[in-house]
């Protein structure tokens, strides 16, 4: 029912509703874009009346089925209302297109007409036409030959012309020439060139040509002289060269001259950097004269530097490197700033580009460059090298940096040049060196606060108003005297250590300056991982970690087995500075440099634990040498004493032995000593009267016992009987063993010591019945005061024991002397 | 198997003097001298089968004293040197002496032990080692694989070289040696050097080992401070002829090259008190016994300054043997120097260990308290050293 309304797809201002039925119309043909997709689905049911698949029968029968009479009534007038009103739209759009066709009509029938009238006149346009064709072929044919002949004669006109140019010219560029007008003679010249060199087979222009080439070589001569001369100005220089260039000169003839020509002129800013540089051999340059001695002959052989012996010597680095960045560097650049435009650009867009110019010139700059920066390297190497001093880093740090970072011009000026590269590797072995420099100089400090301690220790500390030391004057670490100075022990040691932090903390600030953000190599690679981790933290902290370990370890071996050399206070308190480094300072000083450097740890790195395990066997070594040489002292004591003293006749024991004494004060003297170091230490529980009660039992009862069981003669087989049942129950004793890092433990292993050399020493003497009473005496006295310093006093007894035992055995007249009097003469003292 | 256990012999005495037996070379045969000074002192004669792993002894009297060293003639199975002290009028002297066996002690009553203990027979005096000028004899030394007719004795700081004639019966002093120098300087031990035909003799004195040349009876070297304190026994490699090996009161025991003597090539410590003897397997001079007063006797195997730092070389036999050898060998890893063992049966000093002359393989040991224990290197070893 919509066929109709197709073709008058409306453009009309209607009222809304024609805008409706337009819609539906559009939309009955699916031309609606906006809604296809979803009224595919809609229209697609046969019921909808608006739809492309509307079904009556299926409607009817829906409508019928579903619908009660009065909806259907209902929906038939409904339905009525609708057609009439698609009627009466129907028949307004027909009329209106009605109208519109009746006047496209009239409009054709009027056009018929126009067209008519423009025949006619196009007719008569083109009559005349022809007729002005016919006139104009009539004049040129009347005008040909006139032409021909202006022709002939303009083009010999032109020819004179040039020809007058080439006689002129030689005229003209010696006029030039005088004139200094190089450009325009080079410009008339090329321009002559070509036609000169194809009609060279005639004489007179062969005579032009001659001298053409004569004057043209002349003013390339007088070019190049002034290329040579050098002193012009960067712009006449440039000019030269380009002239030199039109000229057909080589280009690499002309590179080179450009370069040496350059070269001169930096050498001199090398040599000036080099006479500042001090001669050598110098005092302070010595130590690695021989390292540097190759480097050094050239500037030996300069006048400059021999003349003046140090010219010099307080010009600091930064001045150095201060103007061999102002001179050298800026200059280089200027060089290859200018000698790129001049061959390598221009070429690239001039007619020479074919010539492959710029290659060659570029590996000519390259060349150039490399070789005067090695030298500039050298001897900016040379230079650090004598930065020896350790004591300002900033002023080395701030030089190399300028240093670095002037060399980013050339880095961009030549973009492919390895001189920027091998300038970052000169700082950083600038900067490794220092690191080392850094090490050796903590070292030597190392080694200096040891000399120190070494001397406080030995000392007499009379002049430090001796109010503290009642002993007065013994030196600390000898046999007698450890008694005195030890007080003095701690103080060295928190000194000592602190001193040596304070020198780290100090270094890694110095060192520190190098990844300082601020400078412009500390963004390289290199200064944020390897320098920091491998540098700093490997090389630097943790070898000086290593070294004190390891001279403290040296301690021990080097000393020889004498032990002489070493002042035993110095082994302990070495002992205790490992141990302190062990269990704090170690890890102390490497989360400080971790913090400082911000380790990124890409290589691997030495573990605190691994330094610490280190550090503690350093101090067990320390400890154990120190028990060692003090167990010695005592000993050698206690070996004399017995091997020179005649045993078989000697008196009735009235005193103890002086030697006892001895051994006991010395054995204080060092439990003090030890004190002031190491923590007292767990020993076996024991009453407060556990000397006199285990005291007793070892003397009278069961001393007596074996006294008497040993020596009854009827009776051989029971000589040791009752001694193996003891050492039976007893645990075996080590005698050189490791001890703990304590006081007790450090006294025991003394006393142990002490007392095994004093057992075997009886062995082998023979004794009277007076030499066992002093044994006795002497035992009985040891073991009045050594149990108290050591951990288990049964240890004590039981050396003590095998001593008098073993006396008794090697008696020629075992009489034991009664308990009482020893008791009485060991109290007399 | 059983038979790797220790095998403990007691002394009823005190005792500090062994030695093998060594002109013996069939049986496993100690000899061990006793420390008394209220009883008559007894060398004792210990014999150790070694298929039934029992030890049978015999007692010989020696009256003369307590007895400090001992020393058994290379050639005469029956004559051996003891050094003792001797106590008169409250004095103690040190002698020396050559003594004969009586030649029926083998024979005395072997269904009886006990007799031998009711009355021991006694040794027969020869000679004594002693005259007026020279006394306090710290150790007689026998010529090595000599015919037993020179000895040496090291008497205060005199090395006295004695010719022994009319079947040891006669001494006489052919040449000697004096130690000079300040202090009391004193022999503490030394050894006879069995290379350069016999001619060397190594002593030790406080902390020094010095070499004599016995033809000239010149010193030829000294190794000052050898040892941190008293050098206590010294011993030569059996095959290398400058090895030497030293102990002492520093608990290390040191081997060094007599031709460079600043350094020694390596030392051991794994004692903790005193080493008191060294002693090098007479065979297999891998093999190093050391004796201490940390109540441990310690063998060691020292491949690397060995003899045979390599293991033993494979004969051209043993090649034709077959393959199964080669690859045996293959899977053997070269041997490092290493403890092989520590012996703890003694409860206290030890002072001397002694290789058996007979068994190469089989060691003994003294203690103080008299127990005397035989060991046998571990037979993995022992295979590992042969095969």
């Amino acid at each position: 029912m919509d066929g109709e309304a197709d073709g008058m797809v409306s453009e009309t201002d209607e009222s809304g509703r024609k805008r409706r039925v337009h819609g539906m119309l559009k939309l009955y043909y699916g031309l609606d874009e906006e809604g296809k997709a979803a009224e595919q689905a809609k229209s697609l049911d046969p019921c909808d009346i608006n739809g492309p698949h509307f079904d009556h029968e299926v409607f009817l029968n829906k409508l019928r089925r579903e619908c009660s009479l009065a909806e259907l009534m209902d929906q038939e007038t409904c339905m009525v209302k609708q057609i009439r009103s698609l009627d009466s739209d129907m028949q307004t759009l027909v009329y209106e297109n009605y109208n519109k066709f009746i006047s496209a009509t009239d409009t054709i029938r009027k056009m018929k007409n126009d067209f008519k009238k423009m025949e006619d006149e196009m007719d008569g346009l083109s009559a005349n036409m022809a007729a002005i064709t016919e006139f104009s072929a009539c004049i040129s044919g009347t005008l040909q030959d006139q032409h021909a002949q202006i022709t002939k004669l303009s083009g010999v006109h032109t020819l004179l012309r040039k020809l007058q140019f080439l006689f002129e010219l030689p005229a003209r560029l010696n006029k030039c020439l005088e004139l200094q007008a190089y450009a325009q003679a080079v410009r008339s010249h090329r321009r002559a060139r070509c036609v000169l060199q194809q009609y060279s087979h005639l004489p007179s222009f062969k005579g032009i040509q001659d001298d053409c080439h004569a004057i043209m070589d002349k003013l390339a001569q007088e070019l190049r002289q002034k290329f040579r001369d050098g002193g012009s100005s960067a712009k006449d220089l440039s000019e030269c060269v380009e002239l030199l260039l039109q000229l057909d000169e080589p280009a690499e003839e002309l590179c080179d001259k450009f370069l040496s020509h350059a070269r001169s002129r930096l050498e001199s800013d090398l040599q000036g950097l080099e006479a500042e540089i001090r001669p050598y051999p110098s005092a302070s340059a010595v130590k690695d004269a021989s390292a540097r001695r190759l480097a050094s002959a050239s500037a030996d052989n300069t006048p400059k530097t021999s003349a003046f012996p140090s010219p010099t010597s307080n010009t600091d680095i930064l001045e150095f490197i201060d103007r061999g960045c102002n001179e050298f560097v800026s200059s280089l650049c200027l060089v290859i700033t200018s000698y790129q435009e001049l061959f390598i650009n221009r070429a690239q867009t001039g007619e020479l580009a074919s010539k492959n110019i710029p290659q060659m010139a570029n590996g000519k700059l390259n060349a150039f460059v490399d070789d005067l920066a090695a030298r500039y390297f050298s001897l900016v190497e040379r230079r650090i090298q004598e930065e020896k001093g350790v004591g300002d880093n900033s002023l080395l740090v701030r030089a190399l940096d300028r240093f670095h970072r002037r060399l980013q011009a050339v880095t961009k000026l030549l973009p492919g040049s390895a001189v920027p590269n091998q300038g970052t590797e000169i700082v950083i072995r600038a900067a490794t060196e220092r690191v080392k420099q850094y090490l050796s100089a903590l070292q030597s400090f190392y080694m200096d606060s040891l000399t120190d301690v070494r001397q406080a220790l030995a000392t007499p500390r009379l002049s430090m108003a001796g109010a503290s030391l009642a002993g007065g004057g013994a030196l600390l670490g000898g046999p007698a005297s450890g008694r005195d100075g030890p007080t003095s022990l701690p103080e060295l040691l928190s000194s000592l250590s602190a001193s040596i932090l304070n020198q780290i903390k100090s270094v890694l600030a110095s060192v520190h300056l190098f990844t300082a953000k601020d400078i412009a190599f500390s963004n390289k690679p290199y200064f944020k991982g390897e320098f920091c981790s491998q540098g700093v933290r490997e090389s630097l902290v943790v070898s000086f970690i290593k070294f004190v370990c390891q001279s403290s370890r040296q301690f021990c071996d080097s000393a020889g087995d004498k032990g002489g050399s070493t002042p035993p206070a110095l082994l302990l308190l070495l002992s205790r500075l490992c141990l302190d480094y062990e269990t704090s300072t170690i890890s102390y000083i490497l989360t400080l440099t971790d913090e400082q450097f911000l380790v990124q740890h890409h290589s691997p790195i030495t573990p605190v634990t691994t330094l610490c395990a280190e550090a503690r066997e350093a101090a067990q070594k320390l400890l154990n040498h120190y028990v060692k040489v003090q167990g010695l002292i005592i000993s050698q004591m206690l070996r004399k004493s017995v091997e020179t003293r005649d045993w078989v006749n000697t008196i009735e024991p009235r005193n103890v032995r002086a030697v006892m004494k001895r051994v006991v004060e010395d054995t204080t003297s060092i439990d003090v000593q030890v004190g002031l170091l190491y923590e007292e230490g767990v020993r076996k529980a024991h009453s407060s009267d556990s000397s006199k009660r285990t005291f007793s039992v070892y003397s009278s009862s069961r001393q007596q016992a074996r006294y008497a069981a040993s020596y009854t003669p009827s009776a051989p087989m029971d000589t040791n009987l009752l001694s193996n049942i003891h050492k039976l129950f007893s645990e075996r004793i080590d005698i050189f063993s490791s001890v703990e890092f304590n006081k007790v433990s450090v006294i025991t292993g003394i006393i142990k010591i002490s007392l095994k050399t004093f057992l075997e020493c009886v062995r082998l003497r023979t004794f009277g019945r007076f030499g066992l009473q002093q044994i006795q005496v002497d035992c009985h006295y040891l073991q009045m005061y050594l149990w108290r310093f050591v951990s288990d006093e049964n240890l004590v007894h039981f050396l003590l024991d095998e001593i008098v035992g073993s006396s008794a055995h090697r008696c020629l007249d075992p009489a034991p002397m009664e308990q009482s009097v020893i008791e009485v003469i060991c109290e007399r003292g | 198997m059983e038979d790797d256990a220790p095998v403990i012999y007691g002394l009823e005495f005190q005792a500090r003097a062994l030695t093998a037996q060594t002109a013996e070379t069939d049986a496993i045969r100690f000899l061990v001298g006793t420390q008394s000074l209220k009883f008559d002192n007894q060398i004792h004669i210990i014999d150790f089968d070694d298929e039934n792993n029992i030890i049978n002894k015999n007692v010989l009297l020696h009256q003369a004293g307590e007895i400090w060293h001992i020393g058994a003639s290379p050639a005469d199975k029956a004559v051996l040197t003891t050094c003792y002290n001797k106590t008169s009028d409250s004095r103690v002297v040190s002698c020396a002496a050559v003594w004969r066996m009586p030649c029926d002690w083998e024979t005395g009553s072997p269904e009886s032990p006990d007799d031998s203990a009711h009355n021991p027979q006694t040794l027969e005096l020869l000679c004594h080692l002693d005259d007026s000028a020279h006394s306090n004899a710290a150790c007689v030394l026998w010529e090595p694989m000599g015919d037993g007719k020179r000895v040496i004795s090291l008497a205060d700081n005199h090395a006295l070289l004695w010719d022994l004639q009319d079947s040891s019966t006669q001494a006489t002093v052919s040449s000697s040696a004096t130690l000079e120098g300040k202090g009391q300087l004193k022999f503490t031990s030394g050894k006879w050097s069995p290379h350069h035909n016999c001619s060397q003799l190594a002593t030790a004195n406080d902390t020094a080992i010095r070499g004599w040349d016995l033809r000239t009876m010149s010193q030829i070297y000294c190794i000052e401070n050898a040892h941190g304190q008293l050098v206590r026994d010294l011993d030569f490699n059996p095959n290398r002829q400058y090895y030497l090996s030293s102990c002492g009161d520093d608990c290390k025991v040191k081997f060094w090259d007599v031709r460079n003597v600043q350094e020694p090539i390596k030392t051991l410590e794994e004692h903790s008190h005193w080493v008191w003897s060294v002693r090098y397997n007479h065979s297999h001079d891998q093999l190093v016994l050391t004796a201490s007063s940390d109540s441990r006797l310690i063998l060691s195997n020292m491949v690397s300054i060995s003899s045979e730092p390599f293991g033993h070389l494979v004969d051209d036999e043993e090649l034709s043997e077959g393959e199964d050898n080669h690859q045996e060998d293959k899977g053997k890893e070269p041997l490092q120097d290493s403890v092989v063992s520590t012996y703890e049966e003694h409860e206290d000093s030890v002072y001397a260990a002694e290789w058996s002359s007979a068994d190469p393989w089989l060691f003994a040991s003294l203690s103080y308290d008299g127990r005397l224990v035989i060991n046998r290197v571990p037979r993995a070893l022992k295979y590992r050293i042969l095969l």
